[in-house]
């Protein structure tokens, strides 16, 4: 044994499947581009950019200023801070003040995230949460009508949800459903081109990324809830497709409700609590108080995760 | 090595590897001028040692450390203990490093030509536990507990090895002898091999029954050929010998085999060797060869940071020395060069489920983990499924977190068994 090898030892397995959670916001990341860029920079031109990288950066801060604080290693690097920051910024108007971008990642990544242990511990979805407590704070920097006034579009700048909402179907009938897709409609940056949305989420769900479970069911929940109001009254209630395309609730669907730490992780409580939060949110959209309860329900199914979660296959040797 | 591939809608699957087609050679290892044997236990709890330095052992003869141990091992040459050392093996384990230098002549133990004379199960257990392969003859001597079905186990235990495989395929009578032996000395009727489905042909006539187990990993550990052999699922808690069935290795059976038909005990265990790059060769080594010397025949360069794992990659062990000898239940021997060590880190759990939608038991480990991360371990046990673990390995490997799940699940079981013993030991 003369001059042995200093050899590494550890614990099997010896091989990883190669993921990682910097890998995995990365490809979040790249998955809201279409969307982000063009969808809410081309279209809303150089205040997009100034919120988007304005909310990317804060949110980056506020991690490393609580990582500072609680005297924890800078987590900064794992790029959860950076995907919050981005998804934050996709429901916010353009014209959203430093101010409420600044307070918003606070919330997010202080209060959301790190009170709660920092990745992995947060009960909410901290984006979800963030923006529940300015809607209810400063709602009126959420009303798109008011926030993109001064704007001069291709085609009438309604926000679909609130006129329908204040005015009746008759108000939005002659939205098409290819504008919609398109992003010819006003909203958050990140959440008005329903294309950009669509292949995101498709690309985050074949990857792996996102658990395709929940996204669909979300998705599924809420075609069938509209479906059923649009059968039962018609003239009061938006067809499903409206409720597809509107609002926050393909953004949702790919980006707030399948957030790894506030979902279930079973086959069951997946499809139920998608499913839930569809409902919930056509529910608030349609007989609530709320324009567009989509974040409300994302709150709401976060908090029935734990419980759901239970519901889980006996394990091996344990059945009776 | 192996990747996440591209679309990854379902958890990642696994098949062990299968040789097509023409078996390869298998390289012999030439017997080094010094072996090192393992034999567990101590030799500081002041007993008095059977063996010493300077003693003369013969090739074939039994070795133990004190007197009534049931511990043994059996020298694979003939030459002269030159070292005794205290030798910590894996997971707490005690072992004791007997190294024997060869001498020119040959002598050969007795016992063995007098174990054919007269076969018994009490000569087996006496005997023959050091074969290659490791057959244990121990639990067929439980007369509470009686054993109604041997199990052959002819799968691989792990990806990338080829060892049983190889062993079934390459060693037909040697088998057939093995198990007309076994049923001789133990009375067990009712014997079952189980093969990969690409090698079920052709061992009808040998006096045991055949089952087709797949190749997806891991449905080749004992615990899920035991579920199949059964028909259902085996209670947590209960061993295969309060089933009345016993799980022994192709190859130790091969062996037995061997033994019987050469006249003298089998010495040579077929290894796996994988070395840095992949390349696969299939190793006949003399249990006790340090593996320097299986390094030396394929001249490989082991540097620092380099990684030795003795058997597979997802639920081996890694060993810190390249003097670790073949043992008789070392089935693969694999290196990993220093830029491929995939290491672990302590990053939290971010609740993304890939490890419960890989884990072949069920267990919800995303939750587990949290209550182990914590050494709560009793709770981890009593609710979250600790006990119904394979110890596959498949939940580390696919965590986005890196966590170190296999280790911790390990862990909490070992420290849960030396409070149970603790408390046994107590009363």
């Amino acid at each position: 044994m003369n001059n042995p090898k200093k050899l590494i030892v550890s614990h099997a397995p010896f091989i990883h499947i190669g993921s990682s959670i910097p890998q995995m916001s990365l490809h979040i990341i790249l998955a809201t581009l279409p969307a982000v860029i063009l969808g809410g920079m081309f279209r809303f031109g150089a205040p997009a950019i100034a919120v988007v990288s304005f909310s990317v950066a804060t949110a980056m801060l506020w991690e490393i200023a609580i990582n500072l604080v609680s005297k924890k290693p800078v987590s900064v690097g794992d790029g959860n801070a950076a995907v919050i920051g981005l998804v934050f910024a996709m429901l916010l108007p353009a014209t959203a003040p430093w101010w409420f971008v600044l307070t918003g990642t606070f919330i997010a990544v202080v209060v959301g995230k790190q009170i709660f242990g920092g990745i992995g511990g947060n009960p909410f979805n901290p984006v979800a949460l963030a923006l529940a407590i300015l809607m209810v704070s400063w709602g009126d920097f959420l009303d798109f009508d008011e926030m993109y006034r001064h704007f001069h579009f291709d085609f009438v700048p309604t926000y679909h949800m609130a006129t329908w909402k204040h005015f009746g179907l008759d108000a939005i009938e002659p939205v098409r459903l290819m504008d919609l897709l398109l992003g010819r409609q006003i909203g958050g940056i990140g959440s008005t081109f329903g294309i950009g949305l669509i292949l995101g989420g498709a690309y985050l769900m074949i990857r792996g990324f996102i658990r395709w479970e929940i996204s669909l069911s979300f998705l599924g929940g809420i075609f069938i809830t509209a479906l059923i109001f649009n059968i039962i009254d018609p003239a009061r209630f938006a067809d499903p497709f409206f409720h597809l395309l509107t609002g926050y609730t393909l953004v949702a669907a790919f980006f707030l409700v399948p957030e790894d730490s506030s979902s279930p992780v079973n086959f069951i409580p997946m499809l139920i609590y998608g499913t839930l939060g569809g409902v919930m949110t056509v529910l608030i959209r349609n007989i609530g108080a709320y324009v567009d309860g989509t974040i409300l329900a994302v709150l709401v199914i976060n908090l029935l995760n734990p419980l759901l979660d239970k519901i889980r296959p006996k394990a091996l040797g344990k059945a009776e | 090595m192996m990747k996440r591939s591209f679309f990854s809608v379902t958890a990642p699957r696994f098949q062990i590897d299968s040789i097509a087609g023409v078996l390869p050679d298998s390289v012999r290892i030439e017997t080094p001028r010094q072996i090192m044997l393992l034999i567990e236990g101590t030799t500081e709890n002041g007993h008095e040692m059977m063996i010493q330095r300077g003693d003369a052992v013969k090739t074939g003869q039994k070795i133990s450390l004190t007197p009534d141990s049931g511990a043994y091992a059996i020298s694979t040459v003939t030459g002269t203990i030159t070292q005794i050392e205290p030798f910590p093996g894996e997971s707490g384990r005690q072992f004791t490093a007997v190294s024997v230098a060869m001498s020119k002549e040959v002598s050969v133990d007795e016992r063995f030509a007098a174990y054919c004379q007269a076969p018994s199960l009490k000569g087996a257990v006496d005997l023959l536990q050091c074969l290659p392969g490791n057959p244990n003859f121990e639990i067929f001597c439980d007369t509470d507990r009686p054993i109604q079905t041997i199990v052959i186990n002819a799968m691989e235990q792990d990806l990338f090895i080829i060892t049983s495989q190889y062993a079934l395929k390459a060693f037909y009578h040697e088998l057939a002898q093995g198990i007309q032996h076994l049923k001789a000395i133990t009375g067990v009727e009712h014997v079952v091999i189980a093969a990969p489905q690409d090698a079920i042909q052709g061992y009808g006539d040998m006096g045991a029954s055949v089952i087709s187990i797949g190749k997806g990993y891991p449905e080749g550990l004992p615990h899920l050929i035991a579920q199949r052999v059964m028909g259902h699922e085996i209670p947590v808690g209960k061993n295969f010998q309060e089933l009345g069935m016993a799980i022994l290795s192709v190859e130790a059976v091969v062996s037995l085999g061997r033994s019987l038909q050469d006249k003298k005990l089998a010495q040579t265990k077929l290894v796996t060797f994988m070395d840095k790059n992949g390349n696969r060769s299939l190793v006949s080594a003399t249990v006790g060869t340090p593996l320097r010397d299986i390094f030396k025949r394929f001249h490989v360069n082991l540097n620092d940071q380099d990684r030795i794992i003795i058997g597979g990659p997802l639920n081996g062990y890694s060993t810190y020395t390249d003097a670790f000898p073949i043992r008789p239940d070392t089935d693969a021997v694999l290196l990993q060069d220093k830029d491929d060590v995939a290491l672990a880190s302590d990053y939290p759990c971010i609740n993304c489920g890939d490890c419960v939608r890989v884990c072949p038991a069920r267990v919800p480990v995303s939750m587990l983990i949290r209550f182990l991360e914590a050494g709560e371990y009793e709770e981890a046990a009593e609710s979250y499924d600790l006990y119904s673990c394979l110890e596959c390995g498949l939940c580390s490997y696919v965590c986005v977190s890196r966590i170190p799940i296999f280790q911790s699940i390990k862990l909490a079981k070992y420290e849960l068994g030396r409070a149970d013993t603790g408390e046994a030991a107590d009363e």
